[in-house]
């Protein structure tokens, strides 16, 4: 392999960056507002947060192509900082939270040091996830009376919830003209957030969900303001509220409460949110990097720690990173940390440059986009996957979700922690296994032969993880893997969702990562086992009632002579190779209609990871092909294209043929393969058919039309078009 | 090279008595070694006869055994006999515990092990039939008795026809220095690896060129994980027959509630273990 010029790297993946860190500044706007909003502190503390964590981060921090700024998860534990500490007086609890957003900061640059920052590690996953779920609620229960137009809603998460319907109510009915079109707004924000992943269209896909609401809120108050002589219906009590000099008026810090037991159960659960949040999102973003490199937790912890420090000092909230904008983040392509820094550097353009406009933004619109987050967080989908696993998974999910949405966070993950571990001694009916070999050193890792085989002694939960986690991260991705269980009485859920990690990133990186030594449970043992069950390699039903589109592909295939498989568990090996895969997760292949070397199948993958995961399901054709290609990608030329060539990518030309040119964009690393392999007949061909979505690797070729799934005729269409393709390329 | 000429084995009217006699027989003829039997206890015309019994039933002894009859405390009777013979092994059965396939050493056992000046063998499950020895995992710790060890492990090999020997050198996770974050400390720390476990293998086969021992199969394995733990474990894992370790220094009180080393090893017994003094 070339090795290349760092540097010249780094400055050749500026633009790209430049165009990445734009797109998401347009999320972190927003986003940074609403999140201060709804942790009731001044909006523009969020987005001190965002500024402060893209600058510190991008320079000093440990992962690659991560976002950081406020989260989600910490809404809830700042709301009630805030409102514990001020007894009352909200900007006076607002400025010690402040105090115990600084100290957090100290403690995780402490905990990165001594390597401790992966806390995430030490807590059962279902009762992270229960915690998680009652922040989502948390934040749901508090935002829809603000979208609805409603400010004036007090009370606990529990009573918020048994409010909406009254809240409702209230919308529909009141005659107040103010709060009835901030809630209008409110809810049409709410359906742009839901809808905006169902459009796939490029143009609207370029300006992501939250930007679209400002854009449109804005445009909605001058369009009042211009055109029209009503005034504006909003009254500015609804809308945002910026200091006339944002940046001249710092708050700071009053540490006067600091050595309270309030403040200090503020600093726990600050931190431990942030540890949590961040590990979270750093694992997650890891497996959506298209270089797949590997993030430095510790390090990347450290820096949070100080961004969380100095942006305390300046009034901001606490920096983590944050899953949804990192996403965005690898989605447009962006490669490096520069990324996130210029992020920053928009967010600090935008301020300056339109707090006016800002301020027209109505809260109710913010409001929404929390409630979509908030959804996402606790979704009944997520507590259906918990069930999957097990009944108990979800008893200590739920146990955790109540305890921390009744009481606060700290004592909801004691619960978890307390419950996950009685239940494992139940199903064991046997504690003295764990007290015994807790501190035991139970892990042993060898090479032999150059693969790498991990034994596990007695028992391992998330007690002991960090012992078998510290072999696992010693082995290489690229190499072969065996983890062998056998010599232990008891494996729980946490470890094995955590292997099932494993094995991912090993797939993904061209390593094998294997896990033995589960085949068989105890006899006579009637145990719920999701605890010691084996992987979930793939999750579709093997036989099953057709549906009515199954059935027609079914009789179209026999028509154009296809075989067809409608509960295939074909692996396609070389699709993840596909650049096309490389910022998206497959999940599985269903619906498949093979002849010769073509397949034509349903394909479901995801885009993001966590609560910003988007399923997406498609259909796709793929040929293997005989002769070897150049790599290249074949597009539609559009307005999207030209935004790429200004952010720095070519458009290959072909030599006497302007119209194709014209109408395609063609993209690849070897110029001159490429010219060669398109012959005249090739593009001749492809003018004078619909134009899809092409992409090779060196030994196969991908067709697309849309990002889901094709009718029956449009399968055929596709069919007939795969095969002329073949025959041409086949010819080459 | 150390040599074996006289074996000690404590006899106790237990129902073990059958294979722990069979065993040490075995061992004896094939190290044609002499036996001497120890009972703690009074010397009745019942427990004669059980015994003779018994050693009717074994195979024919090369050297006659020898039975001593005793009373008083167990492990001051066996120190005292192992001393006063000149014994060079000791056996010792150990204790399985209830259910589950675990085995560990008795108090009076580890009391014993922990004094006596000889080697001992801690035999896990005895029997009346000969199972054939297969595989032998030996420690190869950077030590000064390892040389010895070593050595003691070859004879054994030797004389139990063990055709596959392995030598495992510990190395602790301190001592490789570098610490995996990402990609970049994850190949430095590969290559750190790489570079202690050819320094082991070295002084290994420094230690192997003086032995003669062409008829058996010497592998080095080496594992980065806590001393004498990973060791056990690995003995179980591989299914060895017998693991020869280090006697320990010298283990004071702090190092039973802290257990290390041989204390893991004693506390859970993968196989059988040679303890070499």
């Amino acid at each position: 392999m070339l090795k290349k010029n760092p540097f010249k790297t780094f400055l050749g993946e500026i633009p790209q960056n430049l165009f990445s860190g734009f797109v998401v500044s347009l999320i972190a706007l927003p986003l940074g507002l609403g999140l201060a909003l709804a942790s009731g502190a001044p909006p523009i503390s969020g987005i001190i947060a965002a500024i402060v964590g893209g600058i510190v981060v991008s320079l000093l921090g440990g992962s690659k192509v991560t976002i950081t700024g406020p989260g989600n998860g910490l809404v809830v534990v700042i709301l009630s900082a805030i409102t514990i500490l001020g007894e009352g007086n909200a900007y006076q609890g607002y400025l010690f939270t402040l105090a115990a957003i600084v100290i957090s900061g100290i403690l995780l640059i402490i905990l990165g040091f001594l390597r401790m920052g992966a806390l995430g590690d030490f807590f059962p996953s279902s009762a992270i996830q229960g915690m998680l779920a009652a922040i989502g609620i948390g934040i749901f229960a508090k935002q829809i009376h603000v979208m609805f137009g409603n400010l004036n809603a007090k009370g606990s998460i529990i009573e918020l919830l048994i409010q909406i319907p009254e809240g409702i109510i209230h919308f529909v009915s009141t005659s107040e003209k103010s709060a009835f079109y901030a809630g209008l707004i409110g809810i049409i924000s709410l359906l742009i957030m839901v809808f905006y992943s169902k459009i796939r269209n490029r143009y609207f896909q370029l300006i992501p969900a939250p930007m679209w609401i400002v854009v449109l809120s804005v445009g909605l108050y001058y369009y009042f303001e211009l055109f029209t002589t009503a005034a504006y219906p909003i009254d500015t009590s609804l809308l945002i509220d910026l200091p006339n000099d944002v940046f001249g008026s710092f708050a700071f810090p009053d540490f006067g409460k600091i050595y309270e037991l309030e403040f200090i159960g503020a600093v726990i659960s600050i931190t431990l949110i942030a540890s949590i949040e961040s590990l979270l999102s750093i694992k997650a973003v890891d497996k959506l990097d298209p270089l797949k490199r590997r993030s430095n937790i510790n390090k990347d912890i450290r820096a949070l720690g100080l961004a969380t420090v100095i942006s305390g000092f300046l009034g901001g909230l606490n920096v983590v990173t944050v899953i949804a904008r990192s996403s965005v983040n690898v989605n447009n392509k962006g490669s490096n940390r520069s990324a996130n820094f210029f992020h920053a550097l928009f967010l600090v353009a935008f301020i300056l440059l339109f707090a006016t406009e800002l301020r027209k933004i109505p809260l109710a619109a913010l409001a929404a986009i929390l409630v979509f987050t908030g959804y996402k967080l606790a979704a009944p989908e997520n507590i259906k996957k918990v069930f999957k696993i097990g009944s108990e998974q979800l008893l200590i999910f739920i146990a955790t979700l109540l305890v921390t949405i009744s009481t606060s966070l700290i004592l909801g993950i004691l619960v978890g922690i307390i419950i996950t571990f009685v239940i494992h001694v139940i199903i064991n009916k046997n504690g003295v296994l764990f007290f015994k070999n807790i501190l035991k050193p139970n892990v042993l890792m060898f090479t032999e032969e150059g693969k790498y085989y991990v034994s596990v002694k007695n028992f391992s939960s998330f007690l002991n993880y960090t012992k078998l986690k510290s072999k696992l991260d010693q082995i290489p991705e690229t190499k072969e893997a065996i983890v062998d269980f056998s010599l232990c009485d008891f494996v729980d859920h946490s470890v094995m969702e955590n292997m099932n990690n494993y094995s991912e990133t090993f797939e993904r990186k061209g390593g094998h990562f294997e896990v033995i030594g589960l085949d068989d449970a105890k006899p006579g043992s009637a145990h719920p086992f999701a605890l010691r069950k084996i992987l979930p390699k793939q999750m579709s039903p093997k036989e099953g009632v057709l549906t009515k589109r199954q059935k027609y592909i079914q009789k179209i295939s026999e028509e154009m002579q296809y075989s067809y498989d409608a509960f295939s568990d074909l692996k396609i090996e070389e699709l993840p190779s596909f650049g096309y895969f490389k910022t998206r997760k497959l999940d599985k292949i269903s619906n498949v209609l093979t002849k010769n070397d073509c397949t034509i199948f349903d394909v479901q993958f995801s885009e993001g990871e966590m609560i910003a995961k988007q399923v997406i399901k498609a259909t796709m054709f793929h040929i293997q092909t005989q002769n070897k290609l150049p790599k290249f990608t074949l597009d539609k030329e559009g307005v999207f294209e030209y935004l790429l060539h200004f952010a720095g990518y070519k458009d290959i030309e072909i030599n006497a043929h302007p119209d194709f040119n014209k109408r395609f964009y063609l993209s690849g690393k070897n110029e001159e393969k490429i010219r060669a392999f398109f012959t005249d007949e090739l593009i001749l061909f492809l003018e004078s058919n619909k134009q899809y979505h092409i992409e090779a690797t060196n030994t196969g070729l991908l067709i697309l039309s849309k990002e889901r799934l094709a009718s029956v005729n449009e399968i055929k269409a596709l069919a007939y078009f795969g095969a002329g393709l073949q025959k041409i390329i086949e010819k080459c | 090279m150390q040599k074996i000429h006289k074996i000690l084995i404590g006899i106790a009217f237990s129902p073990n008595l059958k294979p722990n006699l069979f065993e040490a027989i075995r061992i004896a003829n094939m190290f044609n070694a002499e036996l001497i039997g120890v009972h703690v206890g009074e010397k009745t015309a019942q427990k004669e006869a059980d015994l003779n019994q018994v050693i009717s039933e074994a195979d024919r002894l090369h050297v006659p055994l020898k039975t001593i009859w005793q009373q008083g405390k167990p492990v001051a009777v066996i120190l005292k006999t192992a001393a006063v013979e000149n014994v060079d092994l000791l056996i010792l059965g150990a204790l399985q515990k209830e259910n589950l396939l675990k085995y560990y050493v008795g108090s009076i056992a580890r009391k014993i092990t922990r004094k006596v000046g000889c080697s001992i063998l801690l035999l896990i499950k005895p029997s009346i039939e000969r199972q054939a020895c297969k595989h032998i995992v030996v420690n190869g710790l950077k030590d000064k008795n390892t040389a010895e060890t070593i050595r003691t492990s070859v004879l054994f090999c030797t004389h139990l026809l063990c055709k596959k020997m392995t030598i495992v050198e510990e190395i602790s996770q301190s001592e490789l220095q570098v610490q995996v974050d990402d990609d970049k400390s994850l190949r430095r720390a590969t290559i750190a690896k790489e570079r202690l476990k050819n320094r082991e293998d070295q002084r290994i086969n420094t230690i192997l060129k003086g032995i003669p021992c062409d008829h058996i199969t010497i592998k080095t394995q080496s594992i980065f994980g806590r001393r004498g733990y990973s060791i056990g474990h690995y003995a179980k894992v591989k299914r060895a027959d017998l693991l020869i370790m280090n006697a320990p220094r010298k283990l004071g009180l702090l190092d039973r509630i802290f257990p290390h080393d041989i204390e893991y090893i004693l506390s859970e017994l993968p196989t059988d273990v040679l303890i070499v003094k």
